[in-house]
């Protein structure tokens, strides 16, 4: 049986990859290759997961470079030279070794007003939303974000401006702007026009390149530019 | 910890840096030009001699970059116009691929011209 050389970060901030031999074996996840080293190598490493199958968002950390989702990145996709650097997602604080701390990442979703707001009571009737309608279609193109922060960790623009509120937020009050039964979208929209809004990509598309649900953030962020501009000329952009 | 040039290295990411780099070289470039169409307030002979200097070789070569630098920061520019102000296309990429096709298409054209 071969064996994978695998180089993990250990530590916060300031530490250093630690090398493992692991057995490669078929179908071999990177997530299962973390969980090997935890469990027969080193019990100490500390990572995260959840469902294993692509749907919590929990698992994404950086394999050789990028942002992934290692529970659907099998070995022979990025592992063809024999060794697999893994390592936190980029631009989060590091709480330990392959853990980073998402709470800035979260907290931003709720400043750009990622939270539903409805104008109805249970009382009324259910909103009838066509499929085909076209604010439908730009929602759904959008609506399948896991959360994992992979887009946030390969965007240069949340390095260079700590308080830019990242691809995720902004893709996610996209699909509330077009959400026929959702009330805030002037509060939302003056959320996400400041300094640290839509305004602030720079459109190197890392997001969409590295979206492990292949959204395009870039178009939400785009769909975001025109909404505040359009407001803007309207006198409508208010102050939230 | 912070992205290096693995977590860049994609086709859009290029073309972000191919349209900073190209913008910044020409606004270098301007004072020159700048200075070159000063000549003619010295009179015609001024200007001429300038001109003629011009034609050397390798004034020519400078040129054809300056040509390829600014048809990719305009095609560059219109691609991104492109991206933001019309309804959005899952074909960026070919986008991006041709915003190169032309810059590479108008630089060789003057390249052509001046052989």
């Amino acid at each position: 049986m071969s064996t994978l050389c695998v180089a993990v970060w250990r530590g916060q901030e300031s530490g250093r990859f630690q090398e493992f031999d692991v057995p490669r074996r078929e179908s071999q996840t990177v997530l299962d290759v973390v969980t090997y080293i935890q469990r027969s190598l080193d019990p100490t490493l500390a990572y995260r997961f959840a469902c294993r199958v692509g749907m919590c968002g929990s698992c994404a950390m950086t394999v050789n470079g990028r942002a992934r989702w290692t529970c659907r990145t099998h070995v022979d996709k990025v592992g063809e030279s024999g060794r697999l650097e893994i390592a936190p997602l980029h631009n989060l604080p590091v709480v330990r070794d392959l853990v980073t701390d998402m709470t800035d990442f979260f907290d931003k979703w709720a400043r750009a007003r990622g939270q539903f707001q409805g104008g109805t009571t249970r009382k009324d009737e259910f909103a009838r939303v066509a499929p085909d309608s076209p604010a439908r279609r730009l929602a759904d193109a959008a609506i399948e974000c896991i959360g994992c922060g992979v887009c946030y960790s390969a965007c240069d623009v949340v390095a260079w401006n700590p308080a830019y509120l990242g691809p995720a937020a902004l893709n996610r009050a996209w699909t509330l702007m077009n959400d026929a039964r959702d009330t805030g979208n002037r509060a939302r929209l003056a959320a996400v026009a400041g300094d640290a809004g839509c305004h602030a990509c720079h459109t190197h598309m890392s997001c969409s390149e590295r979206c492990p649900k292949q959204i395009a953030p870039t178009a939400s962020i785009a769909g975001l530019k025109r909404a505040t501009i359009a407001a803007a000329l309207r006198g409508d952009l208010g102050d939230g | 910890m912070k992205n290096d040039f693995r977590a860049r290295n994609h086709p859009a990411y290029w073309a972000f840096i191919v349209h900073r780099a190209s913008g910044v070289l020409l606004a270098a470039f301007l004072p020159l030009h700048f200075w070159a169409l000063g000549q003619a307030l010295h009179g015609e002979a001024k200007l001429e001699t300038f001109l003629r200097w011009t034609d050397q070789p390798l004034v020519k070569l400078c040129e054809t970059m300056l040509v390829l630098l600014l048809a990719a920061h305009m095609t560059g520019g219109v691609r991104l116009l492109a991206l933001e102000f019309l309804a959005w296309r899952d074909w960026q990429k070919s986008l991006l691929a041709a915003a190169a096709g032309v810059a590479l298409a108008a630089g060789l054209a003057f390249l052509l011209n001046v052989v």
